[in-house]
């Protein structure tokens, strides 16, 4: 291996960090705040979607990206209905949201463009052209939101409320704190961010819209949001790493050096052995995924 | 024989049943919406589905064939569920058990032989998630849904290298003449159908009437209540994973075992795929319930069976009844739904 396929490989880790530490972040926020989602994976899918469409309508990737968090948005407003408002199971509504963008997205990919499968997309962001490979302006607004959100959430009163109704629900009630408002909006904002991070895939770092493109993702990101502890900071080392695994695997590939199949595992198999490593030492909020009922 | 009538009601909330009846009505609606939106004409899509499915005795077959595999998965979910466990694993199984079956039945080319180690297989890769949940408190819808993609790889792997059939590498060996599962008369609808609603029949008979079950469903409405009563919910959790993984095997390996033409695992393992996910709407459907998930299945499987004719007639792309059926999970998982409507409703009588 030299210099130039270990610089390829870093800068292909970067971009295949974005959507996962968003995700990692977002789902972060909204755990804090006591609402568990493992819908990200259908929301990364149909925002790479309809981000896709609206980057074409517009002829602007900055506006497919808004596309991809609108996209959150709905399905946030979706979850966040449901889980925070009519108490509902917080798990079994994403699973019905993974299984609508299993049908939505290549149903929509042959209903609106009419191919099957896959979308080549007609306006893509803007990158850096390196010698090794492409860099987008939004690994660095990944980087910048994952800071900001670690800031508001650790060090200011909002951030402090929002963990107060994910930890003690009846105790930030008791303050007059809106139990329901803060963890409407935290999942809210949670969706919002994997949307953009699906987006990012679509308009930005591929250049396409794929049936399959979300790849295990989302899930891939509530992994490495429990590995981080629940703190975007380290959700974003422990992104780029997955990330890392994803660039050496697609490296990999080609060289033939092992069966493919078993590259492909690698990231994988890294998450459930870092999940089972650490998880002895990781303590979900206290509150997280209970419906917060007043007495 | 009465007795045992009054124990099948008492297990049945019929809340739950109308619930999920006016999911699949609201699936249907939005569907039809969706329809509209995208310039297709929702009555003769819906009527050409429905012929396609019920119009023929090998359309009646075919809905009975595919809702064989996701029976089976959503057992597997449901099961879990009763014990207060997320298993998204039913997809790893299935791959398992379809394998299974290609392996072992060109080792010995019996039938029995081939469903036996098709469960085995689905079993032993439920133990994974089972011990990273009991012994390090991983949460199992990560790890299942990771070891899900694992399966692929590996099993692709299988398939396109050591167990690729040499005359026709896209595909598996072929399961041997001798070990593939009967047809039932003159249709492509073999025994499997009959076999998974047994393994529902047996599932809820385990779950309502045997001292497991009765500690499994403890451990999943109240796991420390139930430990305080002398049930180990941690081995609860294990056999939920045990049995889990036996039925998507079982599953997987009569997928490949009883469906005419093809008896191999396809290019791209395309006539694996997606089962277990299904299995997990169709389960939700069923309420969890081994008995109601024959009847969700079956109408899965009716959904799945009209598509050729739908696509034909109407033009549309099958990937709708995905939507439809996302709808449905989506609205099943709307809490109350019946004290909601009838809220409404007498609302609107006043």
């Amino acid at each position: 291996m030299d210099v130039g396929s270990i610089l390829s490989i870093l800068i292909t880790s970067l971009m295949a960090m974005v959507p996962i530490v968003l995700t990692s972040v977002g789902a972060a926020w909204s755990e804090r705040a006591g609402v568990v989602s493992i819908g990200y994976e259908g929301v990364l899918l149909m925002s790479a979607f309809f981000g896709g469409i609206m980057a074409e309508l517009t002829g602007n990737a900055v506006m497919g990206l808004v596309g991809g968090i609108l996209t959150g948005i709905v399905f946030g407003i979706l979850h966040g209905v449901l889980t925070v408002y009519l108490k509902g199971d917080h798990v079994i509504p994403g699973i019905g949201i993974n299984l609508l963008a299993m049908g939505v997205v290549p149903f929509g990919i042959l209903a609106y463009w009419g191919t099957a499968g896959q979308h080549q997309m007609a306006v893509t962001m803007w990158h850096w052209h390196t010698k090794y490979g492409d860099l987008s302006p939004m690994v660095f607004i990944t980087i910048l939101i994952a800071v900001v959100t670690w800031w508001v959430l650790f060090k200011t009163p909002l951030g402090l409320r929002v963990r107060a109704v994910g930890e003690n629900p009846e105790a930030a009630d008791a303050l007059g704190i809106s139990v329901e408002k803060y963890r409407f909006w935290s999942t809210v904002y949670g969706h919002a961010l994997a949307g953009l991070g699906g987006a990012f895939m679509s308009v930005d770092w591929l250049g396409v819209v794929q049936k399959t493109m979300s790849g295990g993702r989302g899930f891939i990101a509530l992994a490495n949001m429990v590995f981080s502890g629940w703190n975007p900071l380290i959700s974003l080392i422990g992104g780029w790493l997955f990330g890392f695994f994803d660039a050496l695997a697609t490296w990999l590939a080609p060289q033939h050096i092992i069966p493919g199949q078993f590259i492909r595992m690698l990231p994988y198999i890294m998450t459930l052995i870092i999940v089972a490593g650490i998880i002895g030492k990781a303590r979900p909020p206290k509150a997280d995924g209970k419906p917060y009922k007043r007495e | 024989m009465k007795k045992s009538g009054s124990d099948i009601l008492k297990s049945i909330n019929l809340k739950a049943l109308i619930e999920s009846l006016i999911a699949i009505f609201v699936g249907f609606l939005i569907g039809a919406i969706v329809l509209l939106a995208f310039g297709y004409d929702p009555v003769t899509t819906y009527s050409a589905l429905f012929q396609g499915a019920l119009g023929s005795t090998t359309g009646i077959a075919s809905t009975l064939a595919y809702s064989t595999p996701i029976m089976l998965t959503a057992l597997t979910f449901a099961i879990s569920a009763r014990t207060g466990i997320f298993n998204i694993g039913a997809e790893g199984s299935f791959y398992f058990g379809a394998i299974a079956a290609v392996i072992f039945t060109n080792i010995w080319g019996n039938m029995w032989f081939g469903l036996f180690m098709g469960m085995v297989l689905g079993a032993l890769w439920g133990l994974p998630a089972a011990f990273l949940k009991v012994y390090r408190g991983v949460h199992e819808v990560i790890s299942t849904i990771m070891l899900n993609w694992i399966a692929w790889f590996f099993v692709l792997w299988l398939v396109v290298g050591p167990y690729a059939n040499p005359n026709d590498p896209n595909k598996t060996l072929r399961i041997p003449p001798s070990a593939r599962l009967p047809l039932i008369g003159n249709t492509n609808l073999s025994i499997a159908f009959i076999i998974a609603v047994f393994a529902a029949v047996l599932s809820y008979y385990i779950l309502w009437h045997t001292i497991l079950g009765y500690g499994m469903r403890a451990s999943g409405l109240n796991p420390r209540a139930a430990e305080y009563g002398g049930i180990k919910p941690k081995q609860a959790i294990i056999w939920s994973f045990i049995i889990g993984g036996i039925m998507s095997g079982l599953g997987g390996a009569m997928k490949i075992m009883g469906e005419p033409p093809t008896y191999a695992i396809s290019q791209g393992m395309a006539n694996v795929y997606g089962y277990g996910f299904d299995g997990i709407g169709v389960a939700l459907v069923g309420r969890n319930h081994p008995l109601g998930i024959i009847f969700a299945a079956i109408f899965f499987g009716m959904l799945r069976a009209g598509t050729p004719l739908m696509q034909i007639e109407a033009q549309v792309p099958l990937e709708i009844i995905k939507v439809i059926q996302g709808i449905i999970v989506i609205t099943v998982a709307i809490p109350g739904l019946y004290d909601l409507i009838k809220n409404a409703i007498t609302r609107r009588e006043v």
